[in-house]
């Protein structure tokens, strides 16, 4: 259960076509389903294709739709692995701006505890890839204190929990200098690091530290879940003038995708479509993203046709994609691997129902992991964090 | 007229015997140097003492005079500012400790940055920023430094190089090593002073920034501002070394006088030179601050009336340099007294006109939290007023 899904069907569709009219769903029950035909899916970040797509009633075997080359037109892509991707994306910022130096434990002359700065060292130099003593706090701070001065440091936590103990500059003085300072001030930090639960690391070594930081005035968060994300989101996360921290999670960094020859950016604000569909919209990001396909799967041989958005923001939210979404399929469940109480899927609770009660027909279904510090036994890590079975049973459940 | 001369004491009024003074004396911008004794010695820790003989000029020994005049006066007004309820939160006054600010700016440029705690008017003032952003910002007017935003603690100056003004106890002393850090990367042959109380010597981050500042040679200077208490704790109470210049262990000290505007002068000078050579060294000064904490601290509880009396009669820094002005005849008395009384009014005029300031609109609110503020939606805390959808 715990398995990296390989090469997943990690659809990064951006595509759209045209839908079955949803008047047709105000009830759906598996008979009145329309029939649909195995669908294409194009992706490229414009691409409009007008397939009509109708929903067969035997089992699909492509449920998950797999990606189809991203660079189609323009040539091969090459496949590498999401750490690889992180560290393609730094090395390229870096060669681009000498303003970019990355700093954080064991970064330089060791490679960085999971590959993503390796390399680095060798061809920039121990000013540019600093290996720092333990201290997190003062590292931390260092970074701001050089982001005052216009470089653009990339500071890594060899484990997100670990930057618990830079809190207080990642809240007092990362988000909040460039409002008590009048705007004088800029601080074009990337915080990131790896966290979450997997590897029976134990309670202090898989934390989910989005859920604290949340509410820091002034930081933008993000969480890659694919290689291809993973790149461009920390290419736009280096070049954001404002500061940034980028979730990883520990499970996801040997993810096989190919990605585009070309340089290319994610948008740090925006949402992405994994999955188009009509019944139910759930929201996920990072791991969970696995999880909740590995569901759908079930899901469409069951009839469904959950829509699956991968938020990625994680401050602020795209809400503008979720609420489309929303007005569409009118049912709402988030998939999060943060806890229960004040998690990300809380705040997204609460902003979903705030803008969008009209448009629901169920009220919002939160998945989070258990409220409980993470035990280091395989079975019971396995059940603090939510299961793809579970996530069937909730859209069966919301679906009623 | 000055008189170049060398003044064995400072505390000796050696007044020139023969002089027939002319019946107008303008008071002297002569910028030849002098050079005059500090009262104390520095006391090293790892490195050499400077040497005690400052050099200085009738100019600037008028301009110091001048300044540490004006932060007083401004330190004043506060206070009776802050009990007319015009200044409201914290507010934490520097009077006493003028020779600190003046002293390091003699010796440094505005390429040197600068960073400092929430005690952080003067050091503002000193930096090049002007009274009516200070007393703007102070009464959270629009006109204020930090645009009303940021108060007392959050006073900014970024084209002097002045980071700040930061109100958690020692947070700043990383972010200055990591200025320090940005100074060397850029190649810019500049250092920063990170400053710090005798209080916040004990944070555990000082000891990891002076790690990584030494290990990686950063051109960084920590002055501990010792002026004895940490709010209402006496140093002997709460470091079992109270010995800030020599806790660096392997980095290089020194003991200032603080009440002395040369001797910190001096000790920077030093410092800066040491520091783009060698890295990293602690300045310790020892000076005093007459009021409390804060405005909500009479200053009393922790101290007697008498100390804080006598330190104001022996080791004023304003009397001090007074003395010395008069004693080698750069101004006379009653041009010292003119001179107050001109600083007095313009601290009043920068009063009143600061009083006149608008308050920042609720726009505000929701500017400056981002940069470019990209395409949020920001609501108030009703979140039905006040929404502002950011471009």
């Amino acid at each position: 259960m715990s398995a990296i899904i390989h090469g997943a069907g990690a659809a990064t569709t951006l595509s759209t076509f045209k839908s079955i009219d949803s008047k047709k769903l105000v009830a759906p029950s598996r008979t009145n389903l329309p029939v649909r035909s195995k669908r294409f899916i194009v992706a490229g970040s414009d691409s409009s294709n007008g397939l009509s797509v109708r929903q067969s009633q035997k089992l699909i075997p492509n449920a998950v739709a797999t990606k189809a080359d991203t660079s189609a037109t323009t040539g091969t892509g090459h496949e590498l692995l999401l750490f690889e991707a992180l560290q393609e994306g730094l090395e390229e910022e870096m060669d681009r701006d000498p303003h970019v130096c990355v700093m954080g434990e064991d970064v330089g002359h060791y490679g960085g505890s999971y590959k993503v700065t390796k390399g680095l060292a060798d061809k920039f130099g121990d000013l540019r890839v600093l290996d720092t003593p333990i201290c997190e706090n003062a590292f931390t701070g260092m970074g701001i204190g050089a982001a005052m001065t216009g470089l653009r440091p990339v500071i890594e936590g060899m484990n997100m929990g670990f930057l618990l103990l830079a809190f207080n500059q990642i809240s007092n003085n990362c988000g909040m200098l460039h409002y008590t300072s009048g705007g004088q001030f800029t601080i074009p930090v990337v915080i990131r690091g790896p966290g979450g639960v997997g590897r029976q690391l134990g309670a202090e070594h898989s934390q989910r530290l989005e859920s604290y930081f949340q509410s820091i005035p002034g930081i933008q968060m993000v969480a890659c879940s694919t290689p291809y994300n993973a790149k461009g989101l920390m290419k736009a996360a280096i070049r954001s003038e404002n500061p940034v921290i980028l979730f990883e999670h520990v499970l996801l960094y040997n993810l096989k995708e190919k990605i585009p020859d070309e340089e290319y950016i994610c948008n740090l604000e925006e949402a992405e479509m994994v999955r188009p569909g009509e019944h139910i919209t759930i929201l996920t990001y990072s791991r969970m993203r696995y999880h909740v396909m590995q569901a759908a799967k079930t899901l469409v041989n069951k009839g469904y046709d959950p829509e699956v958005i991968d938020i990625r923001s994680l401050k602020p939210f795209d809400l503008y994609t979720i609420g489309n979404s929303v007005k569409k399929t009118h049912r709402v469940l988030i998939v999060e691997e943060c806890m229960r109480t004040g998690g990300i899927g809380a705040s997204l609770t609460a902003a979903i129902n705030e803008n969008f009660h009209d448009y629901l027909d169920a009220p919002v279904m939160c998945l989070s992991s258990q409220d409980v510090p993470t035990p280091y036994a395989g079975t019971l890590e396995e059940w603090t964090v939510v299961q793809p079975a579970q996530i069937v049973t909730a859209v069966e459940q919301l679906c009623q | 007229m000055a008189l170049s001369r060398l003044c064995s004491r400072s505390n000796g009024f050696l007044k020139p015997a023969t002089i027939a003074l002319p019946i107008h004396r303008y008071v002297s911008t002569n910028t030849s140097p002098i050079t005059i004794e500090t009262a104390k010695d520095f006391t090293p820790h790892l490195c050499e003492a400077p040497s005690r003989a400052v050099e200085t000029s009738s100019e600037e020994m008028l301009s110091f005079f001048r300044d540490m005049a004006r932060m007083r006066r401004m330190e004043i007004a506060a206070d009776s500012l802050y009990k007319a309820k015009l200044i409201r939160g914290f507010c934490h006054l520097y009077d006493g400790q003028e020779a600190l600010a003046v002293g390091m700016e003699a010796a440094i440029t505005k390429k040197d940055a600068i960073i400092t705690s929430y005690r952080d008017h003067c050091t503002f003032l000193g930096r090049g920023g002007e009274l009516v952003d200070a007393f703007s910002e102070l009464m959270g007017r629009k006109t204020g430094c930090s645009n009303g935003k940021g108060g007392s603690m959050h006073f900014y100056k970024k084209d002097a190089s002045f980071y700040g003004g930061h109100g958690i106890v020692g947070a700043q002393i990383p972010l200055g090593c990591g200025i320090a850090f940005a100074q060397k990367y850029s190649k810019e042959e500049a250092v920063t002073f990170t400053m710090y109380g005798d209080g916040a010597a004990n944070q555990g981050q000082l000891f990891e920034a002076l790690n990584i500042a030494a290990l990686w040679d950063l051109p960084a200077i920590l002055v501990c501002e010792n002026n004895r208490y940490g709010m209402g704790t006496a140093t002997w109470r709460s470091a079992k070394s109270p010995a800030y210049f020599k806790r660096g262990d392997y980095v290089p000290g020194l003991m200032v006088d603080g009440m002395d505007a040369l001797a910190v002068k001096q000790a920077c000078k030093f410092a800066k030179e040491h520091a783009l050579k060698n890295g990293p060294i602690i300045l310790e000064m020892d000076t005093y601050r007459y009021h409390g904490h804060s405005m909500s601290d009479p200053g009393s509880t922790y101290r007697t009336r008498d100390e804080v009396s006598e330190m104001r009669q022996i080791r004023d820094p304003i009397e001090r340099v007074r003395k010395l002005l008069l004693s080698h005849d750069i101004a006379t008395e009653k041009e010292l007294k003119d001179m107050e009384k001109e600083i007095r009014k313009e601290v009043d005029d920068a009063v009143a006109k600061a009083k006149e300031s608008p308050v920042p609109d609720s726009s505000e609110l929701f500017t400056n939290i981002y940069v470019k503020d990209c395409g949020l939606v920001s609501y108030g805390a009703d979140r039905k007023e006040v929404k502002v959808t950011l471009p």
